[in-house]
C-alpha cells in the first residue's frame, strides 16, 4: 500500500565505518529518548569516567544515560538540542578516556548468551538501551510483553529506507555477527523462536552477508524486501514480513510482533555481553553539499559541527543541515547541536535544494492518496486542519499518521500536506487528552 | 556558528513532479491525434486549434491580470491543454466567433470563475464545448467531410453525416422495418454539398475508424493516434488504469449486452468505440485530475458512472453522442463520490453496519 521511491542517493553505503576522535567537550541532554527525562546523578566538577552512570531512568518509560567520555563536569545547562528546543543536558569537559569498571572494551566476539531471560531484559533497562531506528523507545520496555499478549516473532529492521543514509547498512556489513548474536539474545528475553531481519532489496551486499552468517543462528532468517518508501515504518514493515496489519491506534505486540532495529540489536549485544552501556552510535554525515560522505562511530553528546568537520568541513553552498533522513529529519537550526541515541545520520543540503517552492492549488490528483502508506486523504486532512475542523478531522484518522512525508513528496503543487497534518495531530492529541481527563 | 541555515519541516527533498510538468505531458499525448486531424481536415483544423488555444490563454490571462489580480497562470499549461481539448470536441468548419465563445465559456465561466484550476467542479473543455452544442446546435453538427492533405480528393460534398448521428436519425426505420443495421452501414454514410442533397456515400471499414477516416469532431476521429497518447499518459503517470478501464469495460459491456440481444438492430460495440467520442473522452477528458475523483475505489465508480450514462444517451437520448454529457454529470457526482469511498486504511478492519 502506497510509498514513493526518492532517489537514494546511498554516496556513504561503501564507506567503512570510522572512530571518530572523542570530542574536547561533550553535551549530554537528559531527555534523548522517548519518555520522561532522566535525573541527574552529577554536578559541576564532578570527575566521570566513560561510560559511568550520569542520569537516571525516572519512570516506567524512561532509560539511563551514561557518560560517553572521561573527564570533568563543566556544567550542567541547557543546550538547544536538534530540534531547536533547550534541554538540560550534562557538559562535560573531555580528558584521556577511562573506562568505567566491569566494561569490556575488547573488540573479541562472545558468543555464548549466559544471562537469564530476567537478566537480560534488566541488563538492556541498565545500560540504557534505546531503539536506534529514530523513535528511540526504551528497549526494555518492549522487551515487556504485557499480559495476555505473546509475543511470536521479533523483527528486526534493516531496512533503513530513507534516501542517503547508510549507518544501518555499514553496522551490518561490519558488525554482522554481533548484530545478530544481539538478536539472538533479544529472542531469549522475548521467548520468540523466530526473528525476521527485513532488508530492502538495495543492499545486496548486507542481505548475501547476513544470510550466509545467519544459518550459524537458530531461527533467525533474513527477507530482502522491495524497495520503497516507508518500508522501514514499523508498520510497514510488519504488514511486509508477516502479513498483518498493526490496528489502528494500538501497538505492535497486537500483531504479535516485536521490531528492534539492527542498530539497537547491535547496541543489546554489547550490553548484554560486554557489559557496554549505549554511549556511541554509527552515524552517516551525508548529502549533496557534503565533501566526503562518511560513516563515523560517534560518541553520544558530540557537536555535530566536529563530525562536519572530519568529513570535510562545512560546504560554501550549504542551505540547510538535516539531523536525519531527507523524508523524516529534522533542520537543525544550530550545527552545535549534539549528537543523540536517536542519531543516525547528518546530511549537508546545497543551497539550491535547500528551499521549497511556493505552493500552489490543488489539482486534486489523488497522488497524496496512492501513496499514503495508512490509507489516508492527506489533501483532505490538510483542508480540515487549514480550517480548524478538528473533529472531522480525528474522524478521518489524522492520529494514524506515521508522519513520513510521502504526501508533500509527491505533491506535484508542492502543497505543505505534512506541515498540516502534524499541525493538527498536535492539536486532535490535545483534544483527546482533555476529554480522557474528563 | 554564524551560518545561516534553512529551517522547514520534513520532508527535504521533493519529487519532480510539478502542475506545469502533467500538463504539458497531456498537452504532449494529443499531438498524434492533432496531427492525424490537420491531416485529415487540412488547414480548418489548424485555424479551429490556432484560435482555440489562443482564446483559451488570452482568456485566461485578461482575468487572472485584471478581474483576480494575481499571479499569472497561463504559463501552468491548464489553459493550452483546455485549447486543445475544446478544438478537439468541434466539428473543424466552425465558425471563428464560435470558438472564441466557447473559450470563454470554458475558461471564463468553467475554469477562473470558480477560483483558476483545481477549483473547478466540471471539465472546463467540455462546459464549453456542451455550450456551444445547446447554443448553435447547426453549426456543431455540421461535419465537414474528410479532405486529406496531398490527396486530390474529387468530390463536391462538404459535410457529412456521422456514423452515431445517422443511425441515430434513423433508428426508428431500422427498428420498424427490415432493413437491418449490417444494411444500413454498408449503403454508407450520406455525404451533402453546400446545398444540403446528397451527393456522395461514404462507406465505412473498421480500418477507417482505426485512423480517423471519417467525418466527425477534430480529436475523435483517430483511435490508433488517441492510443498513443494515452500510453504516453500512463508511462509519465498521468493518468492511473482506474478511470479508462471501468469507463472502457462498462461502455463496452453495455453496447455487447444490446448488441448480443438483437445484432440486427443495434450498432457493434466496435463502432460504439471507434466512432464518436468515447476514445477521447476515456483517455483525455474523464480522467482530468481537477473533476474526477480523488481514490481508486472512488474513480472506478466514476468510471462505471461515465460508461453507463454515456451509452444511456447514445441509446435513448435525444443526442447521438453521450460521452460529454456523461462525463460532466459524473464530475457533478465526484464530490459526493468522494466521501463515500474513501481509500483502504491500514489497520482499520471494515466495520459491518449494525
Amino acid at each position: 500500500m502506497g510509498g514513493v521511491h526518492p532517489p537514494e542517493n546511498k554516496f556513504s553505503a561503501g564507506v567503512a565505518i570510522e572512530s571518530l576522535p572523542v570530542s574536547k567537550r561533550v553535551y549530554i541532554p537528559i531527555s534523548q529518548h522517548l519518555g520522561a527525562p532522566s535525573t541527574v546523578l552529577v554536578k559541576r566538577g564532578d570527575e566521570v569516567k566513560t561510560g559511568q552512570l550520569i542520569a537516571k531512568s525516572s519512570g516506567f518509560i524512561s532509560a539511563n544515560i551514561h557518560s560517553s567520555v572521561t573527564g570533568k563536569v563543566f556544567k550542567v545547562d541547557e543546550v538547544m538540542d536538534q530540534s531547536g528546543y533547550r534541554r538540560t543536558s550534562v557538559i562535560i569537559d573531555t580528558s584521556d578516556d577511562v573506562w568505567d569498571d566491569g566494561i569490556d572494551v575488547s573488540s573479541e566476539l562472545v558468543t555464548d548468551i549466559s544471562l537469564s531471560k530476567q537478566e537480560i531484559i534488566q541488563r538492556i533497562n541498565d545500560r540504557g538501551i534505546v531503539g536506534l531506528g529514530g523513535a528511540t523507545f526504551p528497549t526494555h520496555v518492549k522487551m515487556m510483553v504485557p499480559d495476555g499478549k505473546k509475543a511470536e516473532y521479533l523483527i528486526i529492521n534493516g531496512v533503513e529506507c530513507e534516501p542517503y543514509l547508510t549507518s544501518d547498512h555499514r553496522l551490518m556489513m561490519e558488525k554482522g555477527e554481533e548484530m545478530l548474536i544481539g538478536t539472538s539474545i533479544l529472542m531469549k528475553a522475548l521467548g520468540v523462536e523466530n526473528a525476521m531481519i527485513g532488508i530492502e532489496n538495495n543492499k545486496p551486499d548486507a542481505i548475501g552477508h547476513l544470510t550466509q552468517l545467519a544459518q550459524k543462528f537458530k531461527g533467525i532468517s533474513v527477507h530482502a524486501l522491495k524497495v520503497k518508501y516507508p518500508q522501514g515504518g514499523e508498520k510497514q514493515l510488519i504488514k511486509a514480513l508477516t502479513s498483518r496489519e498493526v490496528p489502528s491506534g494500538k501497538l505492535p505486540i497486537e500483531t504479535g510482533c516485536v521490531v528492534d532495529n539492527v542498530g539497537t540489536a547491535f547496541a543489546v549485544y554489547e550490553a548484554v555481553q560486554k557489559n557496554k552501556p549505549l554511549i556511541e552510535r554509527v552515524v552517516t554525515v551525508t548529502g549533496k553539499a557534503a565533501k566526503k560522505p562518511s560513516n563515523f562511530l560517534v560518541r553520544i553528546g558530540t557537536p555535530i559541527s566536529d563530525l562536519i568537520e572530519k568529513a570535510g568541513g562545512l560546504p560554501e553552498n550549504l542551505g540547510k543541515v538535516i539531523g536525519g533522513g531527507p523524508m523524516m529529519g529534522k533542520a537543525l537550526m544550530s550545527i552545535e547541536a549534539p549528537i543523540v541515541k536517536g542519531s543516525s545520520g547528518i546530511l549537508l543540503v546545497p543551497d539550491e535544494e535547500a528551499h521549497r517552492t511556493p505552493p500552489k492549488s490543488c489539482i486534486r490528483c489523488g497522488k497524496c492518496i496512492t501513496v499514503c502508506p495508512m490509507g489516508l486523504e492527506p489533501y483532505l486532512l490538510a483542508q480540515e486542519i487549514k480550517h480548524e475542523f478538528y473533529e472531522k478531522a480525528e474522524k478521518d484518522r489524522i492520529m494514524d499518521c506515521i508522519e513520513c512525508g510521502s504526501c508533500h513528496y509527491t505533491c506535484p503543487s508542492g502543497r505543505p500536506l505534512l506541515d498540516f497534518i502534524r499541525l493538527g495531530k498536535n492539536k486532535v492529541g490535545q483534544i483527546i487528552r482533555t476529554r480522557g481527563k474528563n | 556558528m554564524g551560518t545561516l541555515l534553512t529551517i522547514s519541516g520534513s520532508p527535504h527533498v521533493h519529487s519532480s513532479q510539478s502542475v506545469r510538468k502533467i500538463m504539458y505531458s497531456v498537452f504532449y499525448a494529443m499531438i498524434p491525434a492533432m496531427l492525424v486531424s490537420f491531416y485529415f481536415f487540412g488547414l480548418d483544423a489548424v485555424r479551429v486549434m490556432a484560435i482555440s488555444v489562443i482564446a483559451c490563454i488570452l482568456v485566461e490571462y485578461l482575468i487572472q491580470r485584471y478581474v483576480i489580480k494575481g499571479d499569472l497562470t497561463i504559463n501552468d499549461g491548464s489553459a493550452i491543454v483546455t485549447g486543445v481539448l475544446l478544438a478537439f470536441n468541434v466539428p473543424t468548419n466552425l465558425p471563428t466567433f464560435i470558438i472564441i465563445i466557447g473559450a470563454v465559456v470554458a475558461i471564463g465561466i468553467a475554469k477562473m470563475a470558480f477560483g483558476g484550476l483545481g477549483k473547478n467542479p466540471f471539465n472546463p473543455a467540455l462546459v464549453g464545448r456542451v455550450f456551444l452544442l445547446i447554443s448553435f446546435p447547426v453549426q456543431m453538427t455540421s461535419w465537414p467531410v474528410i479532405k486529406p492533405l496531398f490527396a486530390a480528393l474529387k468530390t463536391d460534398a462538404v459535410s457529412g453525416a456521422t456514423l452515431l448521428g445517422f443511425y441515430k436519425e434513423n433508428f426508428d426505420k431500422i427498428a420498424t422495418t427490415q432493413e437491418t443495421v449490417h444494411d444500413f452501414i454498408s449503403a454508407g454514410l450520406p455525404q451533402y454539398d453546400e446545398l444540403g442533397t446528397v451527393v456522395s456515400h461514404q462507406v465505412l471499414n473498421y480500418q477507417d475508424l482505426l485512423l480517423g477516416q471519417m467525418g466527425g469532431s477534430m480529436g475523435e476521429v483517430s483511435a490508433i493516434a488517441l492510443l498513443l497518447g494515452a500510453a504516453f499518459m500512463f508511462y509519465k503517470k498521468v493518468i492511473t488504469w482506474q478511470i479508462p478501464v471501468s469507463y472502457l469495460a462498462s461502455s463496452l459491456l453495455f453496447a455487447f449486452v444490446f448488441w448480443l440481444i438483437d445484432p440486427e438492430l443495434y450498432l457493434n460495440p466496435v463502432y460504439h468505440l471507434m466512432a464518436g467520442g468515447l476514445m477521447l473522452g476515456i483517455f483525455f477528458m474523464a480522467t482530468d485530475m481537477v473533476s474526477s475523483p480523488m481514490s481508486a475505489k472512488g474513480q472506478i465508480v466514476y468510471g462505471i458512472g461515465c460508461g453507463v450514462i454515456t451509452m444511456v444517451i447514445r441509446f435513448w437520448g435525444g443526442y447521438p453522442e453521450g460521452v460529454s454529457f456523461a462525463i460532466l454529470i459524473m464530475n457533478a457526482f465526484a464530490p459526493l463520490i468522494n466521501t463515500s469511498f474513501k481509500p483502504a486504511r491500514f489497520g482499520v478492519v471494515k466495520v459491518t453496519k449494525a
